[in-house]
């Protein structure tokens, strides 16, 4: 199996993705809408974040998909690309976007299942054109990384605490 | 892999704490988390069974400092060490920048460490990688225990390639920030080769 490619974000696609997931917060009428990666790494949140643990719910997310991802294997199907949580007050949405990025839907009784799944299928066709961008944009030569500098003092540093 | 994120000029790294049940993996991150000022770390989420040994991972973000205008971050997972998790222990291991192995010193764990890198070895294969190109290094824990096997001889069964390795007691904290910062190091290293692990 081949490994996964190296994820990079610019700011020209960030802003694109940032757009995306702010429309769907409005459109789906949800409390929070975020895109983890999945390795579990954050890449784009929005709506009402600030009281949340992202991080934390970025990694279990990329757990979730990936625990999924191995019952597929087992069951010999592709992928479950959707998950739906129903809790009292709060569900969450989870939608698998290009078997690449995970886009997840939080919302309450303001929102519907029927009204998310909908936007999602809007918002995930259009994740999915700017990731695939964003991965072209990553292999073309010249892409250095910004890391080729860092001297042994600069990774010395990080431990002088 | 690395997830180098220039709009938020972050960059997040996975490292992932591998080794046979009650190794101490989870101890390793226990430790880390206590001793970790709050400012620089989330949250230690444990994903265990009712009898505490870890069903699926644990995970912990820390935040390094700054290295030439990014925030470098590192994500810290341990897998399950039990043998009949195989299939999570392959998950976690998806997207590894670096790898602790941490042996249990005791004698009488010596098969089970062995057996434990053996698969270490072919769950990185199968996910494309291979142990002796990734960072990696060794921590041989529990030092503090009576029946231990000398230091030469771990080394001589689980670090034929000599990669750092550590003495560790990770119930005190022994080693523990060691192994750390050397397997960030090789990280870091790695990343200024542009391989992005």
């Amino acid at each position: 199996m081949a490994r996964d490619q190296q994820m990079v974000m610019y700011e020209e696609e960030f802003n694109q993705i940032q757009f995306v997931v702010d429309k769907l917060v409005k459109d789906a009428n949800a409390k929070v809408v975020f895109i983890v990666d999945k390795n579990g790494q954050l890449i784009a949140a929005s709506g009402d974040v600030e009281n949340l643990d992202t991080t934390s719910l970025a990694s279990l997310t990329a757990g979730n998909i990936a625990a999924t991802g191995g019952m597929a294997k087992l069951l010999r199907e592709d992928e479950f690309a959707t998950q739906f949580h129903e809790g009292t007050k709060q569900n969450v949405h989870i939608q698998l976007v290009g078997n690449r990025v995970i886009l997840v839907v939080i919302f309450d009784a303001r929102s519907s299942l029927g009204l998310v799944r909908l936007r999602v299928k809007k918002a995930s066709e259009e994740l999915n054109r700017i990731f695939e961008a964003l991965l072209k944009k990553v292999q073309e030569p010249g892409a250095d990384t910004p890391f080729a500098e860092i001297s042994d003092e600069d990774i010395d540093n990080l431990f002088n605490d | 892999m690395s997830f180098i994120n220039y709009m938020a000029r972050e960059i997040n790294c996975k490292i992932v704490y591998y080794g046979p049940g009650l190794c101490g993996k989870t101890t390793n991150l226990q430790y880390i988390y206590e001793r970790t000022n709050p400012s620089a770390k989330g949250k230690l989420i444990s994903l265990a069974t009712e009898t505490e040994r870890t069903l699926f991972f644990d995970f912990l973000p820390l935040n390094l400092g700054e290295i030439r205008g990014f925030k470098a971050r590192f994500q810290l997972y341990t897998v399950p060490g039990q043998v009949f998790y195989d299939a999570s222990r392959k998950l976690i291991l998806k997207g590894v920048d670096g790898v602790v192995f941490v042996a249990d010193s005791q004698y009488e764990r010596t098969e089970a460490n062995i057996e434990s890198l053996e698969n270490l070895r072919t769950n990185l294969s199968e996910q494309g990688y291979q142990l002796d190109k990734l960072p990696y290094v060794v921590q041989y824990n529990k030092r503090d225990l009576p029946n231990v096997a000398d230091v030469a001889e771990l080394r001589e069964l689980l670090n034929p390639t000599n990669v750092p390795d550590f003495e560790g007691v990770a119930r005190t904290g022994v080693g523990v920030f060691d192994t750390l910062k050397a397997v960030a190091k090789l990280v870091l290293t790695e990343l200024r080769k542009g391989g992005g692990a």
